[in-house]
């Protein structure tokens, strides 16, 4: 096979390397192969966008934020279990100010 | 490994100390719930799973063995829980252990439109979330949990593969398969999303 080396999008790579983009973006690969993606991005524009759009897409859902439990879930769950006498809403939360 | 306080939490749970119980469920219902929701995607199969995962966890707490943290073995349960309740619901799609490797095709990203750098206020408007909780509601199971447990709630790949009894080359191929279904499904939202500013999304 000949390799001639044209800049523009290899698509071929582009699948060779597709695998391994989760990994680079938790930074997780050998320097080698970290190097050699580099590399291939530097000619990619496609594979730039996917890791940059990777990259984004992680941080995104990392800082999604986090579903809270409602109060009348944690007391049912503490009735469940037979723990009613100790549960308490949790002064935090402003919902919670109502009973007793 | 397990702390010293875990550790002597664990003993009075095993010696029925209904005060541990208390304590127990006060510091973990909150990670638990948010699990069930975002693995089951409703909020009254949560609550199911929510109180099956300590129901659970009290009768079995005799074979808590101290070789991993109880909220590592309270997430498993939760997990397995969850796993379970979504296999009734789609009997084809979840198996637990069973490596899901298929052709790579469908994986071939075909969005290229870079929404890096919108601005904040438009990813993360409330319509841009609501799209991307169901993005990851309509993941296979098999890849939400693994998404779910590495990238939302932060667990390491060992601790992921740990809780969902995977070997780690099978939490790293879901967690890259279920991470280039999510970006292809957040590039055409917001390549296409008509608040959105469309810099450079012509070819
Ligand atoms: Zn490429």
């Amino acid at each position: 096979m000949s390799t001639h080396s044209h800049h523009h999008h290899d698509s071929e790579s582009c699948r060779r390397y597709l695998g391994s983009l989760s990994d680079y973006a938790d930074g997780a690969l050998t320097d080698e192969l970290c190097a050699e993606i580099e590399a291939h991005m530097e000619g990619c524009e496609n594979c730039r966008v996917v890791v940059n759009t990777l990259t984004k897409t992680i941080l995104l859902y990392r800082q999604s934020p986090a579903p809270d439990m409602p109060d009348a879930v944690k007391e049912r769950l503490y009735k469940v279990l037979h723990l009613e006498k100790f549960y308490r809403s949790d002064p935090t939360d402003p919902q919670g100010s109502s009973s007793t | 490994m397990v702390s010293s306080s875990d550790a002597e939490l664990a003993a009075r749970l095993q010696a029925g100390d209904q005060a541990a119980y208390a304590q127990f469920v006060d510091e973990h219902s909150g990670h638990v719930y948010r699990l069930a929701l975002r693995m089951m995607g409703n909020e009254a199969d949560a609550e199911d799973v929510l109180q099956e995962t300590f129901l659970s966890a009290f009768k079995s707490i005799d074979r808590f063995e101290a070789r991993s943290s109880l909220s590592t073995w309270l997430y498993r349960i939760a997990s397995n829980a969850a796993l379970m309740r979504l296999r009734r619901y789609e009997p084809d799609q979840v198996s637990v252990d069973e490596p899901v490797e298929r052709d790579d095709g469908d994986l071939l990203p075909r969005q290229f439109f870079d929404f890096c750098c919108l601005p904040e206020e438009d990813l993360l408007r409330d319509e841009a979330r609501a799209e991307m909780d169901r993005a990851v509601d309509e993941l296979p199971a098999t890849l939400r949990s693994v998404f779910i447990l590495r990238d939302i709630e932060g667990l390491s790949t060992d601790e992921t593969a740990n809780t969902l009894n995977l070997s780690v080359s099978a939490v790293k191929s879901r967690l890259m398969r279920a991470r280039l279904k999510l970006r292809e499904r957040l590039s055409e939202y917001f390549a296409h999303e008509p608040a959105a500013v469309h810099v450079g999304d012509e070819e």
